[in-house]
């Protein structure tokens, strides 16, 4: 396994339905703990990377703002934007710094506060990450667009509404363990079943919440962080791929094909197989999404997915856990934090440092953050 | 100008494409095509990325298509809370695949993947210009 580029901090806001304090604080607290994980103060770093979608801050160009506030001046900073995906593609690009001898220590920083705008004009500004010219004059959004993704996979494949929910009751156990999330509360399957319709099949417990918050992952060099840390976690692959913004250039509806080809990147730099990976996060901003992740990412055949979580196969005790601590379903969804928020979760359950969601003694973990309806895909692998 | 007279909310109103609501008045939906490779584009292209040097130039799309998918919206984004509920499918034309609005004549229930739809151009009642599908 190649030890290149390590992380060596990760840090995380509490993700809040409104966060009572300024886009700075938020950021700020992710990055507190972070250097505090890590052991080093800024002056320790020499890049740093924002990962925020744009039109939820008045603020333009906060990567300067932030920067500033976290006591990274003179040092460089840039804002990488991919929507939802954005803190990843932050990591992809930090790893190629570092790589590339130009820094030793790059730390990317998530944030979003979306709670300075109401739902509906969040759903809108959301919408406008597909076609704006020829999709959102229909009056689209994303619980839609993944609405139309589950209709097809249950349309080929004979998942119900039933296996979605199921994903979500997943999430809501391990939502109740996790003091980071924003939804705290259990569900049963005819609390998630009943909820009201949002884009059918979807309904209201299929979706994930808008919530504030900030996450932050600090990567450094081998020489550094041999230096540095006691317990790195190493970047053993990394896989990024895009596909049509516009629904009518999808081959098909039942899958992302962004993550199918980004899973295969990474295995491939990785030197490993789905069934290597002890322990996954992947990007459940709806049910079905999770579902179709199972069976891009290949823990099981195109259509199989349902039996992973019919047959309780990726809860902590099964043998792929995905998203034990809540996911974005439970855990919240603050767009340019979520990536990195994935990350930390793997980095802890690497380290043994996961707690009550620690699954055991796991060497392998992976990361799945997808953009928009699956315009991007990243898929990165960890090892110890 | 022009594109903006597309849809209930339009989002751009400039486009080397704006040709397309011409086409709508006349009661047709458009697709471009390439005049070197003869790749189709919708929505409509005013260039093709394979063919630098080439042009492409405005068909109809015709005949019937086959449902892919499709979701009844009940939540409306920011200009279509009052609208809801309508539903959002996309259908292939033999191969060519359009995004769109199913008619509110046809029932949820009613609608099945793999039916058979054509398109029709409407006109909204702000005036506005779009097309619909509806069951062939």
């Amino acid at each position: 396994m190649a030890k290149d580029v390590a992380i060596i901090g990760v840090g995380q806001s509490t993700f809040v339905r409104n966060y009572e304090g300024s886009i700075r604080e938020l950021a700020y607290e992710a990055f507190r703990e972070a250097i505090k994980d890590a052991g080093i103060t800024p002056d320790d770093i020499n890049a740093s990377i924002i990962g925020s979608a744009p039109e939820y801050d008045k603020q333009r160009s906060p990567s300067g703002l932030v920067a500033e506030y976290l006591g990274l001046n003179p040092q460089p900073t840039f804002a990488i934007e991919t929507v939802c995906s954005s803190s990843t593609t932050g990591i992809r690009v930090a790893y190629s710094l570092i790589k590339s001898g130009l820094h030793d220590v790059v730390v990317v920083l998530g944030f979003q506060k979306m709670s300075e705008i109401s739902s509906a004009d969040s759903q809108e500004r959301m919408g406008r990450g597909a076609d704006i010219m020829w999709e959102s004059p229909f009056g689209t959004m994303m619980p839609a667009y993944y609405a139309m993704h589950a209709r097809a996979h249950m349309h080929k494949y004979g998942s119900t509404e039933r296996d979605l929910a199921l994903i979500r009751v997943k999430a809501a156990k391990y939502g109740q363990l996790n003091e980071k999330a924003v939804y705290r509360k259990g569900l049963d399957l005819d609390q998630v079943l009943s909820g009201e319709p949002v884009a059918s099949p979807l309904k209201r417990f299929d979706c994930c919440a808008n919530a504030d918050g900030s996450s932050c992952v600090i990567l450094a060099s081998a020489e550094k962080a041999k230096e540095i840390s006691k317990k790195p976690v190493w970047i053993m692959g990394l896989g990024a791929a895009t596909a049509s913004l516009t629904m009518s250039g999808r081959e098909s509806l039942d899958g992302l094909n962004s993550a199918r080809l980004a899973a295969k990147q990474a295995y491939e730099m990785a030197g490993v197989g789905p069934s290597d990976i002890d322990v996954a996060e992947v990007h459940d901003c709806f049910t079905i999404a999770e579902l179709m992740a199972y069976e891009n990412l290949g823990f099981a055949e195109p259509g199989k997915g349902v039996e992973l979580i019919r047959e309780g196969e990726t809860y902590l005790e099964g043998k792929i856990p995905v998203n034990v601590d809540g996911g974005l379903l439970s855990k919240g969804h603050p767009i340019g934090a979520t990536g990195g928020s994935q990350v930390r979760t793997i980095v802890l359950q690497l380290r043994g440092e996961a707690g009550d969601i620690q699954v055991p003694d796991p060497e392998i973990g992976l990361v799945h953050n997808i953009g928009g309806v699956g315009i991007y895909g990243n898929v990165i692998i960890f090892g110890r | 100008m022009g594109f903006e007279k597309f849809g209930r909310v339009s989002f751009a109103s400039q486009t080397k494409v704006a040709d397309f609501i011409e086409y709508l008045e006349k009661g047709e939906l458009a697709a471009t095509k390439c005049l070197e490779c003869g790749r189709v584009f919708f929505p409509p292209r005013a260039d093709c990325p394979w063919c630098p040097d080439s042009k492409v130039e405005w068909i109809k799309i015709e005949g019937t298509g086959k449902l892919i998918s499709f979701t009844k919206v009940h939540y409306g984004p920011t200009g279509f809370e009052d609208d809801t509920p309508y539903t959002l499918a996309l259908a292939d034309f033999d191969g060519v695949k359009v995004f769109g609005r199913i008619s509110k004549e046809l029932a949820e229930e009613d609608a099945k993947v793999g039916m058979d739809l054509k398109a029709v151009t409407v006109t909204l009642p702000s005036g506005q210009l779009s097309y619909e599908l509806v069951p062939a």
